[in-house]
């Protein structure tokens, strides 16, 4: 299965980047095999608005069912939702280690927006 | 002739200026109060309503029969307010600015344009004022399409007074643009110029003749006079901080009905202004 991991850095030991939208990096990871894809998300971290969104377009258009990140804001999840991408929230640590959980089924997949929108 | 009545930040006394000058003019005036956030002229003029009109902008609604999913609208949308997801397409309206771009560009006519409503315009008229504005509707931001709403009714003779939203951002150049004068009201006081410099590199880029007011004219220092001299921007007019003033303005009353002398002030300004304009109050 591949998941999403918003990163500070390009590989798996770098640490988590909380936000979503604006994270630095995007990876792409594969559950299975630890392949890594890295998605540079330096043209969102700048946007004005919907930096969220287009992160969800970035992230379905790779086929990742699931993402782990700090905080989603209500329009990021909206896509998210309706790309039927499930969200591990509050999830912190290394990419790796953020992985390794989810496999072991250690991070809950939130229902809700839990970061308010920029406004 | 156009007036905006502006200034770089809220409370510097622009809707008093506004409020006023209307009723300091014998001719046939209008206000439009562009305020749309925070509309207060009406407290002032109190205007009878006649007319209540809902103003919608047009947001895209899509055929997800029609739709190819070949995210030509996501591309073009700067706003990002529409986004292709797998099968679906969501949209934004909250975001979207209504440019009309992603009905341009989709290729199967699946884009069609349905109202979201922005908020509420009413007119009405109170001694010889007539009178509009705009109420935007609460947790709306989308300000700019109800301000020209708004600005629409401009009647084609007479004297139109903008009462502009504070600040320098889209609705304050929503409410200033292509008006022929504008008047931005100031404090002395640091703030005051701080805000007032934003205000004034704002009308410039414009390209508008402009003037100053200077509001509580006695308090604070010098430093707004000599950065108008600098400019060489007009002081047109200056209100000291005078308590019968303040008590007209606290009780809702304007100070230009209850001291003629005030009255005489304000025309006297709008004549300077038509000098400077080389417009008369009839001609636009
Ligand atoms: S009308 Fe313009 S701003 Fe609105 S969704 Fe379409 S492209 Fe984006
Ligand atoms: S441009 Fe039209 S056809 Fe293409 S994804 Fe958008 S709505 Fe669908």
């Amino acid at each position: 299965m591949k998941i999403a991991v918003t990163s500070t850095g390009k590989d798996l030991e770098s640490p988590m980047d909380p936000r979503f939208g604006r994270a630095a990096y995007i990876l792409i990871v594969d559950t299975d095999t630890l392949a890594v894809e890295v998605l540079d998300n330096a043209e969102n971290v700048n946007a004005f608005k919907g930096a969220g969104i287009q992160a969800a377009t970035m992230i379905n258009d790779k086929k990742a069912e699931v993402l782990l990140t700090g905080y989603c804001g209500p329009n990021a999840f909206k896509a998210l939702e309706a790309a039927r991408i499930k969200v591990g929230g509050d999830v912190s640590g290394t990419v790796r280690q953020a992985v390794a959980a989810f496999s072991d089924g250690n991070v809950k997949l939130v229902c809700e927006p839990n970061a308010e929108g920029h406004w | 002739m156009i007036i905006s009545i502006a200034s770089g930040k809220g409370g510097t006394g622009k809707t008093t200026v506004a409020t006023n000058l209307a009723v300091s003019v014998d001719g046939p005036v209008q206000l439009l109060d562009c305020d749309v956030e925070e509309p207060n002229a009406h407290l002032f003029i109190r205007p009878s309503i006649r007319e209540t009109k809902t103003v919608t902008t047009p947001v895209p609604e899509i055929d997800l029969e029609k739709c190819n999913q070949c995210k030509k609208c996501a591309e073009i949308c700067r706003f990002r307010a529409i986004a292709v997801l797998g099968d679906t397409v969501l949209t934004f309206p909250e975001l979207c600015h209504s440019c009309g771009g992603c009905m341009a560009v989709c290729p199967e006519g699946a884009i069609t344009e349905k109202g979201r409503e922005l908020g509420v315009l009413e007119a009405g008229a109170m001694n010889g004022v007539s009178f509009v504005h705009g109420r935007l509707r609460v947790g709306e931001a989308m300000s700019p399409p109800l301000i020209r709403a708004v600005r629409d009714r401009t009647w084609a003779d007479g004297l139109t007074l903008i009462d502009a939203p504070p600040g320098t951002s889209c609705p304050v150049i929503a409410a200033m643009k292509d008006t022929d004068f504008v008047l931005l009201v100031t404090e002395p006081t640091p703030f005051g110029l701080h805000d007032l410099q934003l205000a004034v590199e704002a009308v410039k880029i414009l390209d508008i003749p402009m003037g100053l007011m200077i509001n509580r004219a006695d308090v604070g220092d010098d430093h707004v006079r000599d950065y108008a001299r600098a400019e060489g921007l007009p002081i047109l007019m200056e209100i000291p901080f005078d308590r019968q003033i303040a008590e007209s303005y606290s009780r809702g009353d304007m100070f230009a009905l209850a001291f003629p002398e005030w009255k005489a002030r304000f025309r006297e300004m709008i004549e300077k202004i038509e000098t400077m304009t080389g417009k008369g109050a009839g001609a636009q």
